[in-house]
């Protein structure tokens, strides 16, 4: 085991596999759908040739490959349906203009995947979310000392953690914290990607990251303990 | 609370917490994590979260009609002739 179980799990740096990033539930969930296999798959390669190339039926055919993994990524990142939609529909609309410059050297999911979160990150910017200065942009975060969490039960040993608990948790973080959860733990993407999409330092990601983690721990204790309450 | 040498290093440790967690060091290797019920309570916890992250957020299926709207939104960008470039 030599990484830490807190560092990006499910993505290597030079082998990107983004079906990794977006496990299959294990249990049968609400709203489930499964996403298709990623590349290298031949339908997809030919598919992606004739879209370059101009073809409109083939680049519908990328988008029925594409549209849940693109559309759950937009859900996700910025927790809105409505939103979700039309940023779906810009992913796939810079998609068509760029399609030609797509040149292999990565994964088409992975260079997909990678502009449809350039297209929220601009989407947020324009909202006015100061991705650079998140820590500004955010109330601070109570002092995490360590007293405050005697007696409380530890999250591991207090059984499954409740996902649903989770994901209402996930809702609940303020923007910039979301971001950062969402692309590093959800999505697989390390500090040094997230710093250059965020244009932010690497140093800033970490912490971002480490007081989105604790927030959730603290969101996930409260809920908990009204559980427990009940 | 003087001479609390523990609850000082816990502030210490947690402090370096975002960066020895960030870099992939083992954070479960630090001495004070042996030593620390607390920071490694603390630890495990964020562990957890991590990785229950995975699971989070199944894939979803986008509206049928999306893809008209997309459709639509092409061919009235193929359409326009090429805005002055
Ligand atoms: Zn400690």
């Amino acid at each position: 085991m030599p990484r830490s179980r807190l560092t990006a799990p499910m993505r290597e740096s030079t082998s990107l596999d983004l079906d990794k990033a977006v496990p299959v539930p294990t249990q049968p969930a609400r709203r489930v759908t499964f996403a298709p296999a990623a590349s290298p798959d031949p339908k997809q390669a030919d598919a992606l040739a004739r879209a370059q190339a101009g073809d409109h039926q083939a680049f519908a055919q990328l988008y029925s490959l594409h549209k849940r993994r693109i559309y759950s990524l937009c859900l996700r990142m910025v927790g809105n349906i409505a939103e979700a939609e039309d940023l779906t529909q810009e992913a796939f609309l810079q998609l068509h203009r760029k399609i030609a410059t797509f040149r292999g050297d990565s994964a088409f999911s992975t260079w997909l995947h990678r502009l449809a979160v350039n297209v929220v990150l601009m989407q947020l910017r324009k909202k006015g979310l100061n991705l650079i200065s998140l820590d500004e942009a955010m109330e601070p975060v109570p002092e995490q000392s360590p007293g405050r969490s005697f007696g409380a039960p530890d999250l591991a040993l207090s059984g499954a953690i409740d996902r649903l608990a989770l994901e209402r948790a996930v809702g609940d973080l303020p923007a910039g914290y979301r971001l950062i959860f969402i692309l590093h733990d959800v999505e697989g993407y390390e500090h040094n990607e997230i710093a250059s999409m965020l244009e932010c330092s690497i140093g800033n990601s970490k912490s971002q990251l480490h007081k989105a983690r604790l927030r959730l721990r603290d969101a996930l204790r409260r809920s908990a303990q009204k559980e427990a309450q009940r | 609370m003087t001479g609390d040498r523990d609850k000082m290093s816990c502030v210490e440790f947690q402090a370096q917490l975002p960066e020895l967690v960030g870099s992939g060091a083992d954070a479960g290797a630090h001495p004070h994590i042996q030593s620390c019920e607390l920071c490694r309570a603390l630890l495990s916890d964020l562990e957890t979260i991590a990785e229950a992250a995975r699971q989070l957020f199944p894939v979803e299926e986008p509206p049928e009609e999306l893809w008209e709207h997309i459709e639509l939104a092409i061919k009235s960008e193929e359409g326009e002739p090429g805005d002055s470039n």
